[in-house]
């Protein structure tokens, strides 16, 4: 039971088992057979996740280079899409900016935000606890709650901002929160950094409750002398996992804000002012459906937060050193 | 100061400790105000639901919009008990599952190292990036090629491999200490127990969480594009047909939001207690 003293507990991986499988079928087989359990234990969650995760996206790769209505046969047109995508869609152009705009605003806010609000929830007795986790949460246990700030923003003045500050004397006539291009980005934004404090933060509240307690021991002894030392060199070092884990979320889901948007700011949003890659994505995917061009923005998307995940992993390593 | 923190460790000040809590608790209306408007709009009579200037609390409140609510259901083809019954199975059965093929799969990715792992590993997270508006087609002809259309299969057996879970899931096991693992084999323990006997309760923090991702995304789904057979809908699929939206609908609207946040609310509570229980007892500790 006695803890080492080093504090970043990683546990390398044994390379016993992989001696480069070289190619050689024979001593690949014989290494399957040998982890027969490994594969026993992968093999039920893996046969489905191939037949409904890995090959609809295959699948859908594929389609990017074709023309495919949906009702017709798909038809090979090589790079047409992505070339038409980059050439004459300059509504596309328009969005790619949008999505990194509200992705660099959104994202690491509400990482950040996330990790912090867990942290500190964490410091507090449990029942309080408790029901603080519950209330940071709650925005995003009910999917559709968030419809809620249509009312408060509400364009016309039975809007609760819009009511508040005519009854204060700022304004005379209602703004229109989420169909004026001026407002609409800045309102959405307030919105979606509400309903961003999700999976990650679940992640590292659980994170929080499975660090080793001996470790912040050794830590006073060896001289960490306030809280923000004891987090960057004790807590945060044995939290990579879940950094990683919050970290890949936010950039899933901040690249891919759409569904908030429809039911608040309406489909497509008042000269395209907050129109998202997904947004271009789900025009031509389920309208106009042209699924082949629909697959070429997902792939490309796909691509552009595979980019971003490498950068953030290369950052992560650099926690507590 | 109402809330007497109690001091876990020596490396905390006084200042910090209050500035702490304020942040939260500021923060916490926030977070919260929404939700408080949710369940007062619930009760709110239609008058006060388009009153000017708006009310934040309900000033009369009324049992009406629950009891529109009720109305409308009994005015549906199938048992509204029926609808209840199918995303309650499905709910079950799906997380149940989810989260034991999910774990398994967890442990071996983790804890083992076998040829290709590291491929299976990083599709997982891949399957995580790629937009799911455009997979939905692909997704629809292999359930019907499959002939799992207007089945429970259709919804349940996709929701079983959510990368989500494994991701989740291959996090906590990293971090269990291989020494554990290692005593317990020598002790003659079969892979499969040291699983469910070492390894799972250490995790159990992330167990909790991930029923409460799992139970969230089975208890919101739709499922309106493989299920056509009316006794074979969704709680929300159900309550999307009744609701047409309107002016007349918004009581019984308001009180559709709340109910569809109860259930999901309450397994959330129990699971976080349950998070929050494990740390007097446990963490991991080599």
């Amino acid at each position: 039971m006695l803890p080492d003293n080093e504090l970043p507990i990683e546990y390398p991986k044994k390379p016993t088992v992989l001696r480069k499988t070289k190619g050689k079928l024979a001593t690949l087989l014989k290494e399957i057979k040998r982890n027969k359990v490994s594969y026993f234990f992968i093999a039920p969650f893996g046969i489905i996740f191939i037949a409904f995760y890995v090959l609809p996206v295959l699948i859908s790769i594929g389609l990017s280079f074709t023309y495919y209505n949906i009702l017709e046969k798909p038809q090979f047109i090589g790079w047409q899409n992505y070339l038409n995508l980059f050439v004459s869609d300059d509504l596309f152009l328009k969005s790619i900016k949008i999505t990194f705009l509200f992705a660099l605003f959104t994202g690491p806010i509400s990482y950040l935000a996330s990790f912090l609000f867990a942290w500190f929830i964490n410091e507090l007795p449990r029942k309080i606890r408790t029901i603080l986790v519950v209330v940071f949460y709650a925005p995003s246990l009910s999917g559709q709650v968030f419809v809620i700030w249509g009312i408060i923003f509400s364009g016309d003045q039975y809007g609760y901002i819009n009511g508040f500050l005519m009854k204060l004397g700022f304004i005379s006539e209602p703004i229109q929160w989420f169909t004026n291009p001026e407002y609409m980005l800045t309102t959405l934004i307030i919105v979606i950094l509400w309903t961003s404090i999700g999976a990650g933060f679940l992640a590292f509240i659980a994170g929080l409750q499975t660090l080793d307690k001996s470790l912040f021991e050794a830590g006073y002894v060896d001289g960490v002398k306030n809280r923000w030392q004891e987090l960057w060199y004790i807590t945060l070092p044995q939290m990579k996992p879940q950094l990683l884990f919050g970290a890949i979320m936010t950039i899933t889901s901040s690249f891919a804000i759409h569904d908030v948007i429809v039911p608040l700011a309406g489909f497509p949003t008042t000269d395209y002012a907050a129109h998202t890659v997904v947004s271009h994505l789900v025009d031509y995917g389920t309208i106009r459906f042209e699924m082949g061009y629909a697959s070429a923005i997902a792939t490309l998307l796909f691509i552009v937060m595979l980019g971003t995940n490498i950068v953030i992993q290369k950052l992560l390593k650099k926690v507590g050193t | 100061m109402a809330v007497k923190v109690k001091r876990r460790t020596p490396n905390r000040s006084l200042y910090g400790d209050l500035i702490n809590i304020l942040v939260l608790a500021g923060f916490a209306m926030f977070m919260a105000l929404p939700l408080v408007y949710a369940v007062n709009n619930a009760f709110k009579p239609l008058e006060e639901l388009f009153q000017f200037p708006p009310k934040f609390f309900v000033r009369n409140p009324t049992l009406d919009n629950i009891r529109d609510l009720f109305t409308l259901m009994n005015s549906s083809w199938v048992p509204f008990t029926r609808y209840i019954f199918n995303t309650v199975f499905i709910t079950v059965v799906g997380s149940g599952i989810h989260m034991f093929v999910a774990s398994l799969a967890a442990y071996a990715l983790a804890k083992h190292q076998f040829p290709g792992q590291k491929l299976f590993f990083n599709m997982v997270i891949l399957a995580l990036m790629f937009s799911p508006h455009v997979t939905a087609i692909p997704n629809y002809l292999i359930i019907s090629k499959l002939g799992w259309l207007d089945t429970y299969l259709a919804l349940i057996v996709p929701a079983i491999a959510a990368p989500l879970g494994l991701f989740l899931m291959k996090q906590f096991m990293e971090q269990i200490p291989v020494s554990l693992l290692e005593s317990a084999r020598l002790d003659g323990a079969s892979e499969l127990t040291v699983f469910r006997k070492v390894a799972l309760p250490i995790v159990k923090p992330a167990l909790m969480t991930l029923l409460i991702f799992s139970f969230q995304s089975l208890w919101n789904m739709n499922g309106g594009t493989f299920i056509y057979n009316e006794a074979l809908k969704t709680l929300p699929t159900a309550l999307q047909q009744i609701v047409a939206t309107g002016f007349s609908r918004a009581g019984a609207a308001s009180a559709i939001a709340l109910f569809m946040m109860i259930v999901p609310l309450s397994v959330f509570i129990i699971s976080q207690s349950n998070v929050m229980e494990t740390m007097s007892t446990s963490g991991i500790k080599d």
